[in-house]
């Protein structure tokens, strides 16, 4: 509380912050020396696909961060943040897509593939412009961000609050799954959008675009935590705490609740844009299962194991989950949904602050946690 | 009616003929009330008097069927939300403590001190140094600036009352409504209490709602018993007691 000095300062002053930075650091150091450094046949090597994989998880928990926001803070159980993923993932897609140009099945230089087999003769109108990369990145963040924006207006206005708000944003990412399942909405129906080839001129295959994917997606990771790291600790972030505690008292104090949600949800929007189009590229499709209500739940799954409300266990979380369901879908496919449902009851019953509460018992001393309470 | 009396003097708060039914059942019926700039007001009444309803409609939690609810003489309270008549300057205590308890005491505090409300305030605030100067005065009056470091969630019963009280301060409202403060305090913490809200009283209008005659009699105030959603008695304990109304209205027939 004591630190002076600018707000960026004081929190790369505060231990976890420093901590976490410089974990990620080391990862985009390590990883790409590891692939494209250390020959393929040392132990030490990490192949392409480890690397992309890996890419993946962090674009998870940057999507997990997103959840954490406005969960973890402010108390808006949203079950249909794979929405807003699944968006910005569609306007990377779309970008990629139309980079395939003639190099497509039917080699039409401006039409997908898609809508060359619905036959169709010209290009949709919300299909201009996604030629252009800069057009497509303030897609992914705009399109999720005034979704976000005015489903938010709506919901916040009304007080739609609790288990409501939760089953609305399950309806509103089940109704955009139903949408991008048609044919006729133009954005790849049941298949999705996928065969992409470059991005930006660069071979996807290639590993030297994997490994820039990769970094990209870490810089993200470590902008957007600094970014929550700077919200939830000025006193914006004590005023969620007070939505999420005592909504009507924090109403009282003169504070317009409505505004607070609404602000937080949208940023929160952006960032799970952006985790998909981060996603995208290295995944190589996206379809619209991406919408499905169950990976919404799965991500409140990550963020609850990891521990809700302190960021740092929401990363955690959306690895340690994704490890595990990587290793155990493919050791014991039949068993993965019951361990995790038995791994979400375990936590939700004997480990409240999730796998952060294990961790910080073994790094911190235990005065420390003793002076947290039970906060 | 309101012109006249703003033609007189200004008053506070001026509740005058106002309604509220739920589902038939009227809460509030035909309601005046009239509380001073400075003034210490009791109000009593047994429960479902209307007096949480009253306050709900004073800070804009619900609106009156019919019926003026003016702040100032001149502020219809009726067109506003509870953030904006919070920020004109009406304050409330809630009838169970409310506090925010996985903030600390001086964060609690901080965040109820006067100021700009906005989003983007919010996120580039700073305390100055009269802010922390405003919160130790606070401290100096309610208590607790030896647990301000601790979770307010850790604090006892009557320290969450005091508080809350000390949050409502903090905000320096012209009007305080003070829903039953002194419940589940000890004595000599009731005692504290009444000297706080008559000390503040004068700088600020208080209303405070309470079952306990003792805690009333401390006061020293103006007495307003409600029943059934209206204003039955209304002058000194003294008077109030001897009144057969009330004595009925308490005492059953």
């Amino acid at each position: 509380m004591s630190v002076k000095g600018p707000l960026i300062i004081q929190l790369l002053q505060e231990k976890t912050t420093a901590r976490f930075l410089l974990t990620l650091a080391a990862l985009a150091i390590l990883m790409p020396v590891l692939n494209l450094v250390v020959p393929p046949d040392s132990v030490f090597h990490v192949s392409t696909y480890t690397l992309t994989l890996l890419g993946k998880y962090l674009s998870y928990a940057l999507l997990a961060l997103a959840v954490d926001l406005i969960w973890g803070y402010c108390g808006i159980l949203s079950l249909g943040h794979g929405a807003f993923f699944a968006l910005g993932g569609y306007a990377m897609g779309m970008y990629l897509m139309r980079q395939i140009g003639e190099r497509g099945v039917y080699g039409d230089p401006i039409l997908p593939d898609f809508m060359v087999f619905l036959n169709w003769s010209e290009l949709p109108w919300f299909w201009y412009g996604f030629d252009q990369f800069w057009f497509a990145a303030l897609m992914v963040v705009l399109v999720p961000g005034t979704l976000a924006f005015c489903f938010g207006w709506l919901a916040f206005r009304s007080r739609v609050t609790g288990v409501y708000l939760s089953i609305i944003t399950q309806a509103l990412t089940y109704a955009l799954m139903l949408a991008f399942f048609r044919n006729e909405m133009g954005f790849g129906g049941n298949n999705g959008l996928t065969d992409f080839k470059d991005i930006l001129g660069f071979d996807l295959q290639s590993d030297a675009t994997r490994n820039v994917l990769f970094l990209v997606t870490i810089l993200f990771l470590a902008l957007a935590y600094v970014f929550c790291k700077w919200i939830t600790t000025s006193k914006f972030g004590r005023v969620l705490v007070g939505v999420r505690d005592a909504e009507s008292r924090t109403r009282f104090m003169g504070y317009r609740v409505e505004h607070y949600k609404l602000f937080v949800f949208v940023a929160s929007a952006i960032i799970a844009g952006i985790a998909g189009a981060m996603y995208v590229p290295q995944v190589g499709i996206i379809n619209p299962g991406e919408f499905s209500p169950i990976n919404s739940i799965e991500i409140i799954i990550w963020v609850a194991i990891g521990g809700r409300g302190t960021l740092y266990g929401a990363v955690m979380g959306a690895f340690l989950v994704n490890y595990a369901k990587t290793y155990f879908t493919a050791a014991f496919p039949e068993l993965w949904l019951f361990m995790l449902g038995g791994l979400f009851v375990v936590t939700t019953l004997y480990l409240p602050k999730g796998f952060k509460g294990i961790f910080d018992r073994v790094v911190k001393p235990k005065k420390t946690i003793a002076a947290e309470g039970g906060a | 009616m309101l012109s006249q009396i703003s033609l007189q003097e200004k008053t506070a708060l001026y509740l005058s003929g106002v309604n509220k039914s739920f589902d038939g059942f009227k809460a509030i019926n035909n309601l005046n009330l009239m509380i001073m700039p400075g003034e210490l007001r009791a109000i009593i009444g047994p429960n479902g008097a209307g007096k949480t309803t009253m306050m709900d409609i004073i800070t804009g939690k619900i609106r009156p069927d019919s019926g003026e609810v003016f702040f100032r003489s001149e502020i219809d309270l009726t067109k506003h939300t509870e953030a904006e008549i919070a920020n004109l300057g009406i304050g409330r205590k809630f009838q169970k403590p409310t506090v925010i308890e996985t903030l600390t005491v001086f964060e609690n505090l901080e965040l109820a001190l006067k100021g700009k409300r906005p989003v983007w305030d919010a996120l580039f605030f700073s305390l100055t140094a009269e802010g922390r100067a405003r919160i130790d005065e606070v401290f100096a009056i309610v208590g607790l600036g030896g647990r301000r470091a601790k979770l307010a969630g850790s604090l006892a019963h009557g320290e969450k009352q005091r508080l809350e009280i000390g949050m409502l301060l903090a905000q320096s409202p012209e009007l305080l409504l003070v829903d039953e403060p002194a419940a589940g305090m000890t004595d000599e913490e009731t005692e504290k209490l009444s000297e706080i809200l008559r000390s503040i009283a004068g700088n600020h209008s208080v209303v405070v709602v309470e079952h306990d005659m003792e805690f009333i009699r401390s006061l020293d105030s103006t007495v307003t018993v409600l029943h059934e959603g209206t204003v039955i008695a209304e002058g000194s304990l003294a008077k109030v007691q001897q009144d057969q109304r009330v004595i009925e209205v308490y005492l059953g027939r």
